[in-house]
């Protein structure tokens, strides 16, 4: 069982900074509604104040970390070009995706939308992370800001699913692959 | 038990806003970027990753420097939060449409 480095990349990109980002989804929402109901008459523990906080921060960086590795380590392998005459385009997806009219679609539209809407996640993370670690319980008292800033984390959501769900099935059909080979697990 | 006094609401106007025109700013350099090319070449500041690298870059310094504005334009004061989540929620969408490939082929009319 073997898994080439540039697989090893994408994994961590896409299930472990993004999956793991996705999941916290929920959370977050939970986070900032909780801490916006009960509002600041309710007398809180300081350590749940911290958690709340570490946890979007935390999300903000996931957000970041998971754009990041995929535009400046992922994305450029993704891109190569072939050299003149090459035929065997597997190290090549972008090529390889525009080679066939009935792959290009995945390129036209899948990555196309996706290199652009992930970025939407790490501004709108980080703008909720800094408003609940300004105002926290807060909130309560600014319900147009709590609407606001659940909006923004819905839509944020949305981007992550979209460029999520292409980035997955784009390495379905163009897998990005290369690089030096590591062997997890020798079979007997 | 009174509530206690809440803070001023401009620092968190100005972050909701600022996001707002930094999601506009993304829209805006993608379609940009992909409808004139001389402005895509222009943008390929890195070429392994093409426009997209210009892209990114100018958007977080529009995006940063629309926050930095208005925070110290906003500091320590209340402003109306109707208009400024309406505009900000308006650019999010706008922004988003923007990027969407199909949107940017027919404003292009292709």
């Amino acid at each position: 069982m073997e898994i080439s480095y540039r697989d090893l990349m994408t994994v961590l990109h896409g299930m472990g900074f993004g999956a793991l980002f996705m999941l916290a989804f929920s959370g977050a929402i939970g986070v900032i509604y909780a801490a916006a109901a009960i509002g600041p008459r309710q007398p809180r523990p300081r350590w749940e104040t911290a958690m709340f906080r570490f946890y979007l921060v935390s999300m903000a960086a996931l957000a970041w970390l998971t754009t990041l590795s995929g535009a400046c380590i992922i994305y450029p392998w993704y891109r190569a070009v072939p050299p003149p005459g090459a035929t065997n385009l597997s190290g090549y997806p972008r090529a390889l995706l525009l080679s066939n009219p009935l792959t290009a679609g995945w390129h036209d539209l899948g990555m196309e939308w996706k290199e652009h809407i992930a970025w939407f996640t790490p501004i709108a993370m980080t703008m909720v992370a800094y408003v609940f670690i300004k105002y926290g319980p807060q909130l309560a008292l600014h319900r147009g800001m709590r609407s606001a800033v659940l909006t923004f984390t819905a839509i944020a959501f949305l981007a992550t699913a979209v460029a999520g769900g292409f980035g997955a099935m784009l390495n379905k059909v163009a897998p990005v692959r290369g690089g030096a080979e590591f062997v997890l697990y020798r079979g007997p | 038990m009174s509530d206690p006094p809440p803070l001023p609401n401009g620092p968190g106007g100005a972050a909701i806003l600022a996001a707002g025109i930094g999601s506009l700013a993304l829209g805006l350099f993608a379609f940009s970027g992909d409808a004139l090319p001389v402005l895509g070449h222009t943008l390929t500041v890195w070429p392994p990753t093409g426009p997209l690298s210009g892209v990114v870059l100018a958007t977080i310094v529009v995006w940063l420097a629309a926050w930095l504005m208005l925070a110290r334009r906003w500091s320590g004061r209340d402003v109306n939060l109707v208009p400024i989540n309406l505009a900000a929620v308006t650019m999010l969408i706008a922004g988003l449409l923007l990027t969407f490939p199909p949107f940017m082929d027919l404003l292009q009319g292709r």
